[in-house]
């Protein structure tokens, strides 16, 4: 009995890159870019309200919590198409997603905290919460992160190499599917409990907050950047933009280059792929820190727009909610990912706004339909109601 | 081609106490086409599981060109030169049936040789040719889930022979197809036998007989027969275990 | 002595001066006088006469006591002149006035006044009787001792420590009768115990040394500390036995921290197993992620609070304690109701998919928790029943809570009703059938689909008894299953899916092992994270778990 079509079922139809294709969606790039870097940011500057001379804020105005928020959203789209690498085209199913990034949204937490130093409340170099817990010296894992470009790099780095050692321990095993999801949630979970203690001193539940500046060394000279000011938020918001662009491209290029049909074919049959010659393993675990590597750098581009990092972020549940959005946008389409990852947090801001206590309702139900309606998402969506259109198309015209 | 290609020496895999594969000792010639038949439950598909490492004997070991497989992963042991068609085809159902012969494309396998691997005219070319020797040109850019039966097998094998292995094992080719649909087959096998070993399981015995040199017949787990074809279908024993167990044309004759 | 007699004489004129008042029930005539000897305003006369009620064992004078202790008992004029002993019971107002309604001082039952009435008294008939600190710790001693004999062997068990703590050798008689007459077994070694606790203060040697001997043999930890100070100073036989004796103490000591840590392992596991066993159905046997599982639990403690509300709403005080032996099968039906429900309406047109029945089930799972806390707000109690509180003590130091034996009991009661009905019975073996091969049982005409929903139901109505018996344990709130999903699907995973045998050891393993190292690192979170660490790495090198499915299998 054939069970219902499947998501990659669906997705196939109409995969090939006609050269129309892709010239379109290379126009849809640009058009898309020109809107991120371009237009919105020039929307916040234009049309600003002056309060000093009375100047009210234009109608078209974006304001400066429309643009954070925006910002935000993005760096949640950076981390979606890191899942969906993983589970949309190699149907790796993990549950730690929001760990890796937290590790990366952590280490800018770390560097901001450092940075604020005199001008936090104690007024110390030591961060607020050291003092309020009686830490005299700071501890020695937290002293790299005075550096600008070493934060940087660990951003990356530090989930990174977290992913490669808990996925080569584990695909080398053949641990995989369901089995798979459950480690990774086991992970989640002891991470979130460690990371809640004072004794990690890493802010323990309350987590890191009252950022102030970032100050980037350029050769020799620094700069600093006020979190506070308008026009460093935006700098922010294009900054997460280039970086969710830049991160799409390399996605598309990695899902279209042989690797990409390798990570599909692993999804599919990956018995027949390890009789093809490859080594399965090898492959999710390079997608597995790819995906952890985006998600640590949207992490870290999250923490500066919203100035707080808890442990309350790394839970499995929202690990868990981090794959509806790449579910409800599409999976195995990249440009699905980043769309399901604004259009749930959207509605997220929606219901939290005005009907807080239905959010989990509509989460929930959200769940459910997307999982037994539209498996393939709102983008495949065209295809699927074209499919069951000629199904019974089909069905009427037989005799 | 003197030498053995694979030979496997004392051969035993046991499964939760039952004895799938005793103590066998089997072996193959390069450039050999040989089929293996035996009844259900004879140990046929397990000798494959065995040599290309799905499976790890019980006791016993799997020499192939001399070198034991023992320890070695599937992967490691497709590019030393084995490959292996399954008893229910195993394609990429999802996608084109370029692609999956690309994915089989003889090549370097790791992570960067692949994310760096072009389609370059002569893999095109090499694919083109495969396509045609099965007889799928024409529908090369068609999503692999939407063949027939027949030519998801033909698919297949396809898929194996641009692998360029030194030893081919086809597991039941021909299962499901009709007549002509196997003739191809066999014609297909027996047209690449020249340069490699083929390692066949077959119920069909009209096939065996289309394609077969020798015929090595397996019963519980052990070597029972081994010779030309006609040899085997009057061995009595042979014809004892078969009967009343399969239908087609074994002939008393 | 001659003050004594002095006192005495007084005593008696007092008694004398206010004998018309008196009212007929005030106890034997020697000790009235003791009772009005309390108003004296010779501190040591109050002393004398707090003693001696508190030798007289007679409990009704604990009313007086207390009022005394609590500035409660004053020397009231009546209206007719006569002056008595009587403690204020509540304060109100007269025609103005502040004003008391008064209580006998014998026995503390409230004065009427011939037409059955309260009596109260102005404050200005009331003369407040004084109490100075050295009087307070002596009524606070005679009080302890009075309750040496209240009917109540708690009662008597507490009072008989609170004056080994308290250090009054003065009580040291009092304690030793109390102890020789004690029959109730509860109590008996608890009164030996506190005897000889206060023992070790008496002035002599002998009596020390007998002391440090008895509680030698009571292997009793609260001596240890008295001991060790008795062990300062020159080297003596005395010191010898004490040294000897604490050691005893401490090697005992250890003896039950390892049988309490076995329990607690075996505890701990009791609970795994219980909360993973629907589980190892429902993912197991028929292959379905549940992430409600946490919830069907949560139905489960919610329905068992349902259950308890009324009980006692409708039914007499006496039944309560029944209610959780009837909360069991409902929350059972419950669940498996619910179960039920979610099978037809998500799970089963999921079968096959199971990273998708993941998160189906998950929304799910958001959506019955945010229920929960609309309806029932984010925390309830549930009373644990008389009959399972409290405990039983297995040796001195070890106390097994009855609530969970119980569930220990219970989960080997649930582990193998599982086991015989998918082993031994016909429902079993079509169950085992369909998820073991669904066409062929198909064709041979079982009902694939109605096996699944019943089987689903079998898991979530495990689920729900779980969540029943977690509420003897802790709170029951939205969030209980979330608490506990991670952990029961770590147990089936390690266990080798598809196998009972194998959730049963993992989740012992796992639970022995989380107690043992929270032992060892004191710390309850780091003992999860070691345990999520170690069942990690045991996947790594056992995939399939402990019990791995056998033979020529699908990849899952």
């Amino acid at each position: 009995m054939e069970r219902a079509v499947s998501p990659a079922q669906l997705l196939a139809l109409g995969r090939h890159q006609t050269n129309r294709r892709r010239s379109a969606e290379a126009a849809g790039f640009v058009a898309v870019a020109a809107v991120l870097l371009v237009v919105l940011p020039l929307l916040n500057v234009v049309g600003r309200p002056i309060p000093g001379e009375a100047v009210d804020a234009a109608w078209y105005w974006l304001s400066d919590v429309q643009l954070n928020l925006l910002g935000r959203y993005l760096s949640y789209a950076l981390l979606a198409l890191g899942i969906d690498l993983i589970w949309g085209y190699t149907g790796i199913l993990s549950l730690c997603q929001a760990l890796f990034f937290c590790l990366g949204g952590y280490c800018m937490g770390m560097y901001l905290s450092l940075q604020t130093g005199a001008e936090g409340v104690y007024e110390s170099t030591l961060p607020d919460f050291m003092v309020w817990n009686r830490v005299t010296e700071l501890p020695l894992f937290w002293q790299p992160f005075h550096s600008f470009w070493f934060t940087m790099v660990a951003v990356v780095t530090v989930p990174a190499l977290f992913a490669l050692v808990f996925g080569f321990l584990t695909f080398r095993s053949r641990v995989r599917g369901v089995y798979f999801a459950v480690l990774t949630q086991a992970l989640a979970y002891s991470m979130w409990l460690l990371f809640n203690r004072n004794s990690m001193n890493l802010g323990g539940t309350n987590g890191l907050t009252n950022f102030k500046k970032i100050v980037p060394t350029f050769f020799g000279s620094a700069t600093t950047f006020r979190l506070a000011e308008p026009a460093v938020q935006r700098g922010l918001f294009i900054i997460t933009s280039v970086c969710l662009l830049g991160a799409f491209l390399l996605c598309r290029w990695l899902t279209g280059s042989r690797l990409g049909r390798v990570l599909t074919a692993i999804r599919d049959n990956e018995n027949r792929v390890r009789f093809s010659g490859y080594n399965p393993a090898d492959f999710k675990v390079f997608v597995f820190v790819v995906a952890a590597a985006l998600a640590g750098v949207a992490g870290a581009l999250y923490v500066p727009q919203t100035g707080i990092i808890t442990p309350g972020k790394m839970s499995v549940a929202a690990s868990i909610d981090m794959v509806i959005w790449v579910a409800v946008g599409g999976r195995g389409t990249l440009i699905g990912a980043a769309l399901g990852a604004l259009i749930v947090n959207a509605m997220y801001s929606y219901f939290t706004t005005h009907f807080a206590a239905y959010w989990p309702y509509a989460l929930g139900l959200l769940f459910v339909a997307v999982v037994m309606l539209i498996p393939a998402g709102l983008v495949g969506l065209p295809a699927q109601i074209r499919g069951s259109l000629a199904r019974r198309q089909r069905r009427n015209d037989e005799p | 081609m003197a030498e053995d290609i694979i030979r496997t020496e004392n051969l035993s895999v046991t499964f939760d106490g039952f004895r799938a594969l005793n103590k066998l000792n089997f072996s193959m010639k390069h450039g050999e086409l040989r089929v293996v038949i035996g009844p259900n439950g004879a140990g046929k598909t397990t000798l494959l599981d065995a040599i290309c490492g799905k499976v790890t004997p019980s006791e016993g070991r799997v020499l192939f060109n001399g070198k034991d497989l023992r320890g070695l992963r599937e992967y490691e042991i497709v590019h030393s030169g084995v490959g292996r068609k399954f008893q229910t085809p195993s394609i990429y159902r999802d996608h084109t049936v370029f692609e999956n012969l690309e994915l089989s494309y003889k090549a370097k396998k790791t992570v960067l040789s692949t994310l760096f691997a072009r389609r370059t005219r002569t893999v095109r070319e090499q694919i083109r040719r495969i396509l045609e020797l099965v007889g799928l040109q024409d529908k090369i850019d068609q999503r692999a889930g939407a063949l027939s039966h027949g030519e998801k097998q033909w698919l297949e094998i396809g898929m194996v022979i641009v692998q360029d292995p030194d030893l081919l094992l086809i597991d039941e080719p021909v299962a499901g197809m009709t007549d002509d649909e196997s003739a191809k087959t066999g014609e297909l096998l027996t047209s690449i036998a020249q340069d490699q070993a083929i390692l066949v399981i077959e119920h069909d015995m009209t096939f065996v007989r289309q394609i077969a040199q020798t015929v090595t017949v397996l019963h519980e787990g052990a070597l029972l027969f081994e010779g030309p074809v006609d040899q085997v279908q009057r061995h009595p024993r042979v014809v004892e275990i078969y009967l009343g167990r399969e239908k087609g044309d074994r002939a008393h004759a | 002595m001659i003050n004594r007699r002095l006192l005495s004489a007084c005593a008696a004129s007092l008694w004398l001066a206010v004998a018309p008042a008196r009212a007929a029930s005030a106890g034997p005539p020697e000790m009235a006088q003791q009772l009005e000897a309390l108003a004296s305003d010779d501190s040591d006369a109050q002393r004398a006469a707090v003693n001696a009620l508190a030798e007289s064992g007679d409990r009704n004078f604990v009313a007086a006591l207390e009022a005394l202790r609590t500035e409660n008992l004053y020397v009231w004029t009546a209206p007719d002149g006569a002056r008595r002993l009587v403690i204020t019971r509540e304060k109100t107002t007269v025609d103005g006035q502040d004003a008391y309604v008064l209580s006998e001082a014998y026995a503390g039952t409230p004065l009427h006044d011939a037409s059955g009435a309260d009596v109260t008294a102005k404050s200005d008939t009331l003369q407040e009787v004084s109490v100075d600190r050295r009087l307070r710790a002596v009524v606070a001693v005679a009080l302890e001792r009075l309750k040496l004999v209240d009917p109540d062997p708690t009662v008597r068990r507490a009072a008989a420590k609170n004056l080994a703590d308290k250090g009054d050798v003065s009580a040291l008689p009092a304690l030793a009768h109390a102890f020789d007459s004690e029959r109730a077994r509860a109590a008996h070694a608890a009164l030996e115990e506190s005897y000889n606790l206060l023992k070790l203060l008496a002035p002599g040697d002998e009596d020390k040394l007998a002391a440090v001997t008895r509680l030698e043999a009571l292997h009793s930890t609260d001596a240890v500390p008295r001991m060790r100070e008795l062990q300062k100073g020159a080297a003596t036989p005395l010191q010898a036995a004490v040294a000897r004796a604490v050691d005893s103490i401490q090697r005992w000591q250890k003896l039950t921290r390892v049988i309490y840590a076995v329990f607690s392992g075996l505890s701990l596991g009791s609970i795994l197993m219980l909360m993973s066993l629907g589980l190892a159905i429902t993912f197991g046997v028929m292959g379905v992620i549940n992430m409600a599982h946490g919830e069907l639990m949560m139905i489960g403690a919610y329905a068992t609070f349902l259950t308890q509300n009324w009980f006692q709403a409708h039914l007499p005080a006496s039944f309560f304690g029944a209610y959780f032996l009837v909360s069991i099968p409902v929350s059972f039906v419950a669940a498996g109701a619910a179960g039920y429900l979610l099978e037809r309406s998500v799970i089963r047109f999921l079968y096959g998919r199971p990273l998708e029945t993941l998160l189906a089930t998950w929304g799910v799972s958001l959506i019955l928790i945010q229920a929960a806390r609309f309806y029932f707000g984010d925390l309830t109690a549930v009373t644990t029943a008389s009959w399972l509180s409290g405990g039983i003590e297995v040796m001195a130091g070890v106390q097994l809570p009855y609530n969970r034996l119980f569930i220990i009991g219970f989960t080997l009661v649930c582990v193998a009703g599982v086991y015989v009905l998918l082993l031994r019975t016909s429902v079993g073996l079509r169950i085992r059938a369909v998820t073991q091969n669904r066409a062929m049982s198909a064709a041979i005409g079982i009902p694939t689909n109605k096996v699944d929903a019943w089987t689903f139901a079998l898991g979530s109505g495990l689920a729900g008894m779980a969540g029943c018996a977690l509420t003897l344990i802790g709170n029951v709130e939205p969030d209980l299953g979330q608490n506990y999903i991670v952990d029961a699907f770590i147990v089936v995973v390690t266990g080798g899916v598809g196998k009972l045998a194998g959730t049963v050891a993992a989740a012992l393993g796992i639970g022995w092992m989380n107690t043992l190292l929270e032992l060892v690192t004191d710390s309850a979170v780091m003992g999860k994270v070691l345990i999520l660490a170690l069942v990690m790495l045991f996947l790594q090198r056992r995939p399939s778990g402990l019990f791995p499915p056998t033979g020529r299998q699908v990849e899952y």
